[in-house]
């Protein structure tokens, strides 16, 4: 009786087996990482050559909402329309002979979740951590009093003797603080050097211009030069329309800024901030023009075109350095040492990798990349 | 107060934005482009400034009759001309407040503003750039000038990239047997791009990553504080 009550029981299950998912693998999974506005829905289909499947949602009214038709047996489909985390999806996949005929359908409904923690950024997290840690601890070893060995920036070094000569020859100093808005760092990074640049103007009675590319780096600007001026205790020298808007246009700017170089004939020129194809334009002009050049950027592909044009180039991290430098503080410039160690971080890194992936290790390298 | 709420807005929205870069879930998820969104409403109000102090500029040049002061003139028309247009007859896809301006359009073949975008600022863009060709000319010439041992590396460099990417180069060792094709000029050309050149590229922005890092991190803890307009 046993016997035959376990093999009816065997049948059964062989027989349900066979009506649901006889051709049809579906699946659908949360999609991992994200916010839960999205669910991925993965088919198979077996034992077919051909055919063609659709995939729908059903709607609350039971509706079907065809997502996709295709014939594409074997897929992953990422449904990120108007999915809510916590809410039941119910996915159906039908599967169509080559004659039309509907040979299955199957069924499958799934619930999306939002994440608290992106586990593809661990790396980005350790490294985080590991930078900030160490540019935190040189900041506070600095205000210690310790002694810290900066190495020398000749670019900056020269600030000085552009200033000066501005002044002897009774020219102005011409600073174009990069074409991209407030949201770069690169522009930031320029008009701190500014401010810098403004007090030494001030103190030396040179005139400075301004022409800028962005209407919110304009207001920073003039903000950032009247408190030179007041700072340097010269608040009668500052003229509030030294820094004044161009356009937001790339070659609309270019013009501009070349138009002031070949009439003003500025007698040292500064470049800092973020660069396009504008750079050699620019720096080629003001050498024309014979002034005394300081151009940065931490865009690799115009770095050359500086290097070639001016007499100073602050490369990449030099330009984000500068400011920390020029103050000579003696926490800002732990920040720099911080900066020194995550690159020495990232040679020892990248020299580990570079001989794990010659032996075929690949795991530092996957565990490093973003997906 | 008016320096520290700065630094204390400043310092808030910075963890914020760390934190939300690793956590997917609501509200962090969505801050960084909420804030992007602002930071659009906000330039929107901005280009008003920008456009005053324009004409303030402008105008103040030619009133004291500065020196070059015909070509502010010109500035001035050409910015009261193209806003002008654009309000009375609007653009391609958006109305003016005479309407569509199909009228004017028949006559000119399309919208004023657009007309104008068309065949004179384009073209005014177009020879900004152009002038591109001859700077690279001139700067190149000065860069490959061979004084030094690493000006020379630098110009042998620039001869075998500029010969690899020509027909010339593939000429000039194209009778080289299989063997020894690593000696093809488009080969070494593709070489020093893909390797020597990417390598100090990456080193560059490696550099520039750091420095990134450690400028956001004295923003973010107010010990850099220039960018307020002060120490």
């Amino acid at each position: 009786m046993k016997k035959s009550i376990f093999l009816f029981f065997l049948f059964s299950c062989f027989f349900l087996y066979s009506q649901v998912g006889q051709y049809i693998d579906l699946d659908v999974v949360d999609t991992p990482n994200d916010d839960g506005s999205s669910l991925q829905i993965n088919w198979q289909v077996s034992d077919c050559d051909s055919g063609n499947v659709v995939l729908a949602r059903l709607a609350d009214n039971g509706e079907k909402h065809v997502l996709v038709k295709t014939n594409n047996l074997k897929r992953r489909y990422e449904d990120g329309t108007d999915v809510q985390p916590g809410v039941d999806y119910t996915y159906i996949l039908s599967l169509y002979g080559a004659n039309g005929e509907m040979i299955e359908e199957a069924a499958f409904t799934a619930t999306s979740k939002a994440q608290w923690f992106n586990t593809n950024k661990i790396a980005l997290l350790i490294w985080v951590i590991i930078l900030t840690v160490g540019i935190v601890y040189f900041i506070f070893s600095a205000k210690s009093g310790k002694e810290l060995y900066i190495r020398k920036i000749s670019g900056l070094e020269s600030m000085d003797e552009s200033v000066g000569r501005a002044t002897e020859m009774g020219r102005p100093i011409l600073f174009v603080p990069g074409i991209l808005d407030l949201d770069d760092m690169q522009t930031i990074a320029g008009l701190t050097i500014l401010g810098q640049l403004a007090l030494k103007a001030a103190e030396y009675d040179a005139e400075l211009i301004v022409p800028v590319c962005r209407s919110m780096v304009l207001s920073t600007a003039k903000e950032i030069v009247k408190e030179a001026f007041l700072k340097a205790g010269r608040p009668d020298a500052y003229k509030p329309d030294s820094v004044f808007y161009l356009t937001d246009d790339q070659f609309g700017f270019v013009a501009g800024v070349d138009g002031i170089i070949v009439r003003d004939k500025p007698a040292a020129n500064f470049f800092l901030g973020a660069f396009y194809a504008e750079s050699l334009i620019l720096a080629e002009t003001g050498f024309a023009s014979g002034a005394i050049q300081t151009a940065g950027t931490a865009m690799p592909s115009q770095l050359p075109f500086f290097v070639a044009a001016c007499d100073y180039t602050l490369i990449g991290e030099e330009l984000y350095a500068a400011s920390a430098y020029l103050s000579k503080e003696p926490h800002q410039l732990g920040s720099l040492k911080g900066q020194d160690l995550g690159k020495a971080i990232f040679v020892i890194v990248l020299t580990i990798g570079i001989i794990l992936e010659i032996s075929g290790i690949s795991f530092l390298k996957n565990f490093l990349t973003l997906h | 107060m008016k320096r520290k709420l700065p630094l204390i807005i400043t310092f808030c929205v910075g963890i914020i934005i760390i934190i939300s870069e690793f956590i997917p879930h609501k509200p962090f998820g969505q801050i960084s482009g909420e804030l992007e969104i602002w930071f659009l409403i906000i330039s929107g109000f901005a280009i008003l400034l920008g456009q005053l102090s324009l004409l303030k500029v402008n105008f103040l040049k030619i009133k004291f009759k500065q020196k070059n002061w015909p070509f502010f003139v010109v500035t001035l028309v050409s910015f009261a001309i193209m806003v002008t247009v654009g309000i009375f007859w609007g653009t391609e896809s958006n109305h003016g407040i005479l309407g569509n301006g199909e009228g004017v359009a028949s006559l000119i073949g399309s919208k004023p503003f657009d007309y104008l975008f068309n065949n004179v600022y384009q073209h005014l863009s177009a020879t900004m750039f152009s002038l591109l060709a001859f700077f690279i000319a001139s700067a190149a010439y000065r860069a490959f000038i061979a004084r030094t041992v690493e000006s020379n590396l630098l110009l042998i460099a620039a001869v075998l990239v500029m010969l690899g990417n020509t027909s010339l180069g593939s000429f000039l060792t194209g009778w080289l047997p299989q063997s020894l094709s690593f000696l093809h000029l488009p080969n070494i050309a593709e070489f020093i791009m893909k390797y020597p050149n990417t390598a100090g590229q990456r080193a560059i922005m490696i550099g520039a990553g750091l420095g990134l890092i450690g400028s956001s991190l004295r923003i973010i803890l107010g010990i850099e504080r220039s960018y307020l307009g002060g120490e």
